[in-house]
């Protein structure tokens, strides 16, 4: 009965991916309102079908979709897990796009209208690839789309590709992507050979008579890369800075969360191991949360902070789904249900508070054609949307009530919370340095964000830069508030948005007996939310009473406290690095701090001009990429020797060639 | 109800109880018991001045701060009865919504933009930032020997677990609360409030620009806070299920005695140097661990 109307609408969706290419001949100004029509099309009908999934009431319900048109064997198939990732998706791409309108505006008088068809029409491939991507089981389309992924994700990237750091960012991008596909790919071939069958459906078949841990550690890899947990992830904290910032946005919230799909789907069909890989899972994900954020603390561009955070969130939803598989492993149904919920919430989470607080920094960008922290300063009162958007992103991504990222987290620490007192000597330990992990990264993200809000909004503006700034366009805050009503309403009545998670859970890990568990939590999160409605309810109220009351006494306005010293400049605030010197003294053996200064030589009588500088490197990307590269290069230049230059030289090795194919064919070598 | 309205009593005395301590010993004549007190009742009548460079974030954290204590109160429980809202991991909650008061005092600071209060908001946020791991094992710790995760449910069931060395539990529940209590509250010995320079504070550089109404909401919620872990002090060393009377007595006997605690831990030791107390806070963070040990023995789960 409902057969045709899915005909239809997988028709539709092929028509929407092969009008795209009509992007490159409309004239410029249709261009943007051509794709966002496009986009439109596709985002309602991916969400019907999401929602009709979400909706059924059939135990494991699923979609398939075969497309008449191709006969390479394209087919999609939706099932819970799938219909939330859409979802998760839609948001965030449709909010960056309507967001991009405003931000690209000063570009349309500097670039030409190729760049702009190739921006767009990589937009919307990224977009069309990622609803792919969680759609298709078998293995050979779902490298293809995952391929297009990358590959559009590197054209937005390099978008500014006139900056040569940029596109040199782009190509490290595109080149990780490959290697993080290579594993992928190797694993599904492993698969292929064993059981004859490319696909995620042949993983279960396979799983069960080989050993999990080995193609699952390949996966992880595959995965891990595009997820960017650490040590994997040393492209993020550079691409993400340099892309446009709806595309860091679209990028961090969303694309990164496909390595998290692909581990799902992975996980759904382990059959042993599960102790061991819950393990691995946890203890990665608990390096990458709290090494994310602290590097995150002594970043000074505002976008790779936001970056290093995204690692950590990653690493919070890996302990959500670690906790999941361990709970899995021992029977533990609470722990295994509110992990895997917690997770998979923050997933959604992530992707619409990371969203908004690029958004944000690239309205800063904008504004101040500055990223670097150390030179803004003062700029609530010049844009005052932007810094209340961005202090909203900023309080939900360190998990404070009344705002979504606090949900996700109590989910997870419920679930260990209640496995305490029944896990065993191995398991409460691990637990308990997971607790100590996860409460470590909250106080970390707070020390993070109380130094970027306070440093970027508050205070006096630290250069001219930060003095002219002036608000972004109300195109660019509008479409925020989209984002904006979503946190706000996950957190306040996170029960409504809870269940579905829950029943999407129970579906893709077969958890059936979980009633009581879940029913325990919904009434857990009701309270929560009644005391969130208390506690904004008791704001308003004194505040409400705080202003009537100073409206009857005298208030007056002087210069702030300067303990005495009255000629105040604003070079004298606390900077985002003494704001950080304190940590950085503790945390100095993760994070080789390099500082640069020339000593004052003994026969100075009067110093000269002197500069300092301290600059904090990534210790992986030094031992991971830059030492290999480095090695590599060095060869390469060391076998360059015999790139002379003289014809006479390269005759020479033509002739040694043949020489030896010749001799080597004689005495029957080859 | 119960429990909320006799916090409310200990705030009001607490204060005043440190103060007079404190001048006993060091033999001064010292205000009375209700100067404190006097002193918020006096500010709240009293108008402000407000930086010209701050904005409304300096405008409305005093309240956020203070709701959020209140709020704090709510999942606090007495005696036999439950707190008013009680729910699983309600300590996650509680400890959470404190963490936004602090995030909205510590921007507060830095948005006055001046030197001082950026360092004590540097300060206030590293500090604290290092004790929540410590809160959180000492809870996962509760959890675990009583078997449940909310605070009433813990405190309920502390000592009728059956285990026999529940008073040695008690103690260390003890010890490490009032450490982190102090931590929290800015107190000796990581930091001292009435120490002269500003260089050398903490929590009193943060407010340097608070004045009037702000400064007494501000006043207030630390009296609050103390009020409030000596709920859970007492709520460690007292069984929930003696006599309501006598628990209404030695609620307040608690209470008293642990204001005399902090101004004994102030009238006899000295402030840390600045660049000790992280190693302070991680050493509390250590006794924990050690804490968690020993319930993993008192639990047979280990030997």
């Amino acid at each position: 009965m409902v057969f045709l109307p899915w005909i239809m609408n997988a028709l539709l969706f092929l028509i929407v991916s092969s009008l795209t290419f009509l992007i490159f001949i409309l004239p410029k100004t249709y261009k943007y309102y051509y794709t966002l029509f496009l986009l439109a099309v596709a985002v309602t009908l991916s969400s019907i079908w999401s929602f009709s999934i979400l909706s059924g009431n059939n135990q494991t319900p699923e979609l398939t979709l075969e497309l008449p048109v191709i006969k390479i064997g394209l087919v999609f198939t939706i099932d819970s897990i799938s219909a939330f990732f859409i979802l998760v998706i839609n948001i965030t791409v449709l909010v960056g796009f309507l967001y991009a309108r405003g931000y690209l505006e000063p570009y349309y008088k500097i670039k030409n209208a190729l760049r702009f068809s190739i921006h767009y029409f990589s937009y919307l491939w990224l977009y069309l690839s990622m609803i792919m991507v969680v759609m298709i089981r078998e293995g050979l389309s779902f490298l293809i789309a995952w391929e297009i992924m990358a590959l559009s994700s590197f054209l937005l990237v390099i978008f500014d590709a006139e900056v040569r750091t940029i596109l040199k960012t782009g190509i490290n991008y595109l080149i990780q992507m490959h290697v993080g596909m290579f594993f992928i790919l190797l694993a599904f071939l492993i698969v292929d050979k064993a059981t004859g069958q490319m696909s995620f459906n042949a993983l279960g078949l396979y799983f069960s008579n080989h050993s999990n841990i080995l193609l699952f550690i390949l996966f992880f890899i595959g995965f891990g890369i595009k997820a960017g947990f650490i040590p994997l992830h040393t492209w993020l904290p550079q691409a993400h800075p340099a892309a446009p910032s709806h595309v860091s946005g679209v990028m961090s919230g969303v694309m990164i969360k496909m390595g998290i799909y692909g581990m799902l789907r992975v996980l759904m069909s382990l059959q042993n191991d599960l102790l061991l890989i819950g393990i691995i899972i946890l203890v990665i994900s608990l390096i990458s949360g709290v090494l994310g954020v602290m590097m995150a603390i002594v970043q000074h561009d505002l976008k790779s902070l936001l970056a290093y955070h995204s690692i950590e969130n990653i690493g919070i939803i890996g302990i959500g789904i670690g906790l999941g598989v361990i709970g899995l492993a021992t029977h533990n149904t609470a722990l295994s249900m509110l992990g895997f919920s917690g997770g998979l919430l923050h997933v959604l989470n992530h992707s619409l508070f990371k969203s908004l607080l690029f958004y944000n920094a690239g309205s800063v960008y904008h504004a101040t054609h500055t990223r670097n922290i150390e030179h803004l300063g003062g700029l609530m009162k010049k844009m005052p949307y932007t810094a209340v958007l961005f202090l909203i992103g900023s309080l939900a991504i360190c998990g404070l009530p009344p705002f979504n990222g606090f949900i996700s987290e109590y989910l997870i620490y419920a679930g260990m919370f209640k496995s305490l007192s029944i896990a065993n000597l191995y398991q409460s330990i691990l637990v308990l340095g997971t607790i100590v992990g996860l409460s470590l990264i909250g106080g970390l993200a707070i020390f993070c964000f109380t130094k970027a809000f306070g440093m970027v909004f508050l205070g006096e503006p630290r250069t001219e830069k930060a003095t002219m700034a002036k608000e972004v366009s109300q195109e660019m805050i509008y479409p925020q508030f989209i984002t904006v009503a979503f946190i706000v309403l996950i957190g306040l009545a996170s029960a409504f948005f809870v269940k579905p998670v829950f029943t999407i859970i129970s579906r893709a890990f077969n958890l059936s007996y979980v009633a009581p568990v879940t029913e325990h939590a919904i009434s857990n999160l009701s309270q929560i939310s009644l005391l969130s409605g208390i506690f904004v309810l008791v704001v308003i109220l004194l505040l409400l009473y705080r202003n009537m009351h100073l409206k009857t006494k005298p208030v007056s306005y002087c210069p702030t406290w300067g303990c005495g010293y009255s000629v105040v400049t604003s070079r004298q605030q606390y900077t985002a690095t003494s704001y950080a010197y304190n940590y950085n003294h503790l945390a100095k053996p993760v994070l080789q701090t390099k500082k640069k200064m020339e000593d004052i030589r003994e026969d100075e009588i009067f110093p000269e001009k002197r500069a300092f500088e301290s600059h904090n490197d990534d210790i992986f990307k030094k031992i991971l990429i830059d030492k290999p590269v480095d090695w590599v290069s060095r060869l390469l230049k060391r076998i360059a020797v015999m790139q002379t230059g003289r014809i006479q030289h390269y005759i020479l090795y033509a002739f040694v060639y043949m020489l030896v194919v010749f001799l080597l064919t004689y005495f029957n070598l080859i | 109800m119960l429990g909320f309205v006799l916090i409310f009593i200990a705030a009001f005395f607490f204060p005043g109880l440190i103060l007079r301590t404190k001048s006993i010993f060091s033999g001064r004549k010292g205000p009375g018991i209700f100067q404190p007190v006097k002193d918020i009742v006096l500010l709240l009548r009293k108008g402000s001045v407000f930086s010209k460079t701050t904005g409304f974030i300096f405008q409305i954290a005093p309240v956020i701060n203070l709701s959020a204590i209140l709020c704090a109160i709510l999942v606090i429980p007495f005696a036999n009865q439950k707190a008013i809202i009680s729910f699983e991991g309600d300590f996650v909650f509680f400890s959470y919504l404190l963490a936004l008061g602090k995030f909205f005092a510590i921007i507060a600071a830095l948005d006055a933009g001046s030197s001082f209060e950026g360092m004590g908001a540097s300060r206030e946020a590293f500090f604290s930032m290092l004790v929540e791991p410590a809160f959180f094992i000492l809870l996962a710790t509760f959890a675990m020997f009583t078997g449940y995760t909310s605070f009433s449910g813990i405190f309920s069931h502390f000592f009728i677990t059956g285990n026999h060395y529940v008073l040695i539990y008690s103690i260390i529940g003890f010890y490490l609360l009032v450490q982190i209590a102090m931590i929290e509250n800015s107190r000796v010995p990581v930091d001292d409030p009435k120490t002269h320079l500003e260089l050398t504070m903490i929590h009193e550089v943060m407010i340097l620009d608070n004045s009037g109404f702000d400064k007494a909401l501000i006043h207030i919620g630390s009296y609050l806070k103390f009020a409030i872990y000596g709920a859970l002090l007492y709520n460690v060393i007292v069984p929930a299920g003696w006599n309501i009377w006598l628990q209404i007595v030695l609620f307040l006997t608690v209470q008293v005695a642990f204001a005399i605690i902090v101004g004994l831990i102030e009238s006899f030791r000295a402030r840390n140097k600045m660049n000790l107390n992280p190693k302070f806070i991680l050493v509390i963070s250590a006794i924990a661990w050690l804490a968690f040990i020993i319930i993993l023995i008192l639990t047979d789960k280990l030997i």
